[in-house]
């Protein structure tokens, strides 16, 4: 059975597009962690523990948040099946480097439990699982660039085990002052209308990914 | 779809520098697990299970600068695998896959990071180094998941290779211990006084290990120069849903993940003959697993944690502890769970006491890891 993007985020560039169209933007160029933080207040999400997350794990939960959001998508209605699959190029290195200037000295040793558990990428992705109570497979891939060909193979594979109805999965990137994210909801061609999308354009393939990701291009204001 | 057979694994850890130098160590009962005297990696002298320096800076002395200390160890590690099977690592239907935490992550000291390259400390730059030495075409997948890593790679690999996308595949796991790491764990009191004690009634936390595994995965039984060929049958992931930084308390999402592997090889609990399981002993880890194991009906199989043996090797113990597995298989013996006296777990489980002589035919390898995520797998003999 084939598999189709059902919705898709993307939050870059100080805006939020969801299935290609403007829903939040900003014009000023506050830091990455202060637009981040008015996404989180435009679209009233109530989760106090985003103010506890490091910048890669909001940068996730926000899109992620949008995405499986009002409305919410048919797909989701078993949230224990849905899988998380997500990529990026720099890991955790923010906060890797917080971490790290806890320790330079043994004079000034100061190590924190709440900076060093999101020293692993995939805390994202379990940040997601929980809020939205998703217990299928969930991994976390490090690809140099936006790589569709990595994120199509491993969630088609993944599908294939028969074990998930829908997956999150994409690309979320976050380093120092770059943030990218651009997520997509993927599940399995039900025969539901998909309203006016043509199929062509919803086939979950790296051509279709590489367009969307390419989009940004033609953003303007 | 495809078989897919694991096979020509090799061992870096605190027990040596090959599978016959890990498993003599095993045999004796010997554990890698000694104070860090010097307190290199922490104001305190916690027990560690560090790779001999000596004997891997002669091993690696040959290999040029350029690399990282990690990285000379993944490629000794690969090195010693492909001796071991016919598979042509520069072939264009040959993958490099690569688990690890943190990589090189030493070099965000400016002093370190200024005598290597601007993407090294980048964990696609660590692997496309890697790759690039064996002269493999392909983009390495990295896979970054915590302390399942290991297994989650394992898997993606037998699907890889399953689905008809590549004839070989080299697993690879490596991390190595740093003050960056031992700080964390530190910092979260999760770290034992002494030698770690999986399952046992009086353990007291996790003892910290470094290492690396390599496992070759191929389409071909006949391309592996040692032993019977064994089948990697399948393996799939799953998530608590619970907490970022704690095991659920029920168990639920590791007993998921075991309960899908087992439909995936076509299997049912009764037709496995081992457990390998993560077994870090933490108290809440051992327990969540103990009622996973006895939720998926494996309350009578010989289990056992390798950790007591190598610590806990992070994102590499997944293919190292797996690649105990293939051994555990080939010479028919299970090994005694290092560390267990008094059972401490609410499961009823079978923690291996002695090493002892059995037909293993099948093994279950488990892990679970911080970010609520867990992975199971199932290798199985011809």
């Amino acid at each position: 059975m084939p598999l189709l993007i059902r919705k898709y985020c993307d939050i870059r560039k100080q805006r939020v597009v969801v299935d290609g169209k403007k829903v939040f933007g900003q014009e000023d160029d506050a830091a990455a962690r202060l637009f981040l933080k008015s996404v989180y207040r435009h679209f009233r999400i109530d989760y106090p523990k985003f103010f506890k997350m490091d910048g890669l794990s909001k940068l996730g939960f926000l899109t992620a948040e949008i995405l499986l959001g009002d409305p919410a998508p048919a797909q989701i209605h078993a949230p224990e099946n849905g899988g998380i699959i997500l990529t990026n190029a720099s890991s955790s290195v923010d906060i890797d480097k917080k971490h790290f200037d806890t320790i330079k000295s043994r004079e000034q040793y100061f190590p924190s439990p709440s900076n060093f558990v999101y020293t692993l990428p995939n805390i994202m992705a379990g940040e997601i699982a929980i809020r939205h109570g998703m217990k299928g497979e969930n991994s976390v891939l490090i690809s140099r660039q936006f790589d569709p060909e990595l994120i199509v193979g491993i969630t088609r594979l993944a599908f294939e085990t028969e074990s998930l109805t829908f997956c999150i999965c994409g690309w979320v990137e976050m380093n120092d002052e770059h943030y990218e994210s651009l997520l997509f909801l993927v599940g399995q061609d039900d025969g539901l209308s998909d309203g006016d999308k043509s199929r062509e354009d919803i086939i979950f393939d790296p051509l279709n990914l590489m367009k969307r990701y390419k989009a940004v291009n033609e953003w303007k204001n | 779809m495809k078989e897919v057979f694991a096979g020509a694994e090799n061992i870096i850890s605190s027990l040596g520098f090959t599978c016959e130098e890990n498993i003599c160590a095993i045999l004796e009962g010997r554990p890698g697990i000694a104070p860090d005297v010097k307190h290199e990696y922490s104001p305190e002298s916690l027990p560690l299970a560090l790779v001999e320096r000596q004997r891997f800076g002669e091993l690696s002395g040959g290999l040029n600068r350029k690399y990282t200390r990690l990285e000379k160890m993944f490629i000794l590690s690969v090195k010693d695998s492909l001796a071991r099977c016919g598979v042509d690592a520069s072939a264009p239907d040959t993958l490099f896959l690569i688990t690890t935490t943190k990589g090189n992550i030493e070099l965000l000291d400016p002093a370190q990071k200024a005598a290597y390259g601007k993407d090294n400390i980048y964990l696609h730059g660590m692997a496309a180094k890697i790759t690039r030495f064996f002269g493999n075409p392909n983009q390495a997948v990295v896979v970054s998941n915590a302390c399942v890593s290991g297994v989650l790679g394992l898997i993606y690999g037998q699907r890889l290779i399953s689905s008809g996308r590549y004839r070989n595949i080299i697993v690879s796991g490596g991390d190595l211990l740093s003050e960056f790491i031992v700080s964390g764990f530190l910092s979260f009191q999760s770290l034992s006084p002494d030698a770690c004690r999986p399952f046992d009634r009086s353990r007291n936390g996790l003892s910290l290990g470094e290492g690396c595994g390599t496992i070759v995965l191929s389409e071909d039984p006949g391309i592996f120069a040692e032993g019977e060929p064994v089948r990697l049958a399948g393996g799939a992931g799953s998530n608590d849903a619970n907490h970022i930084s704690g095991p659920s308390r029920t168990g639920e999402g590791l007993y998921l993940a075991i309960r899908h592997a087992l439909r995936i090889s076509g299997m049912d609990a009764k037709a496995i003959d081992s457990i390998s399981a993560h077994g870090t002993a933490t108290l809440y880890n051992d327990e969540m697993e103990s009622k996973a194991f006895c939720a998926a009906g494996m309350e009578n199989i010989p289990l056992n944690s390798y950790k007591g043996y190598i610590g806990h090797t992070l994102g590499a113990a997944g293919v190292i502890e797996a690649a105990i597995c293939l051994q555990s298989m080939k010479r028919n013996l299970l090994f005694r769970s290092l560390g267990y006296h008094d059972h401490g777990v609410t499961g009823n489980i079978q923690v291996i006491r002695q090493t002892q002589e059995m037909p293993v035919n099948t093994c279950l390898k488990t892990g679970s890891g911080f970010g609520g995520s867990n992975a199971a797998l199932i290798f199985q003999k011809m």
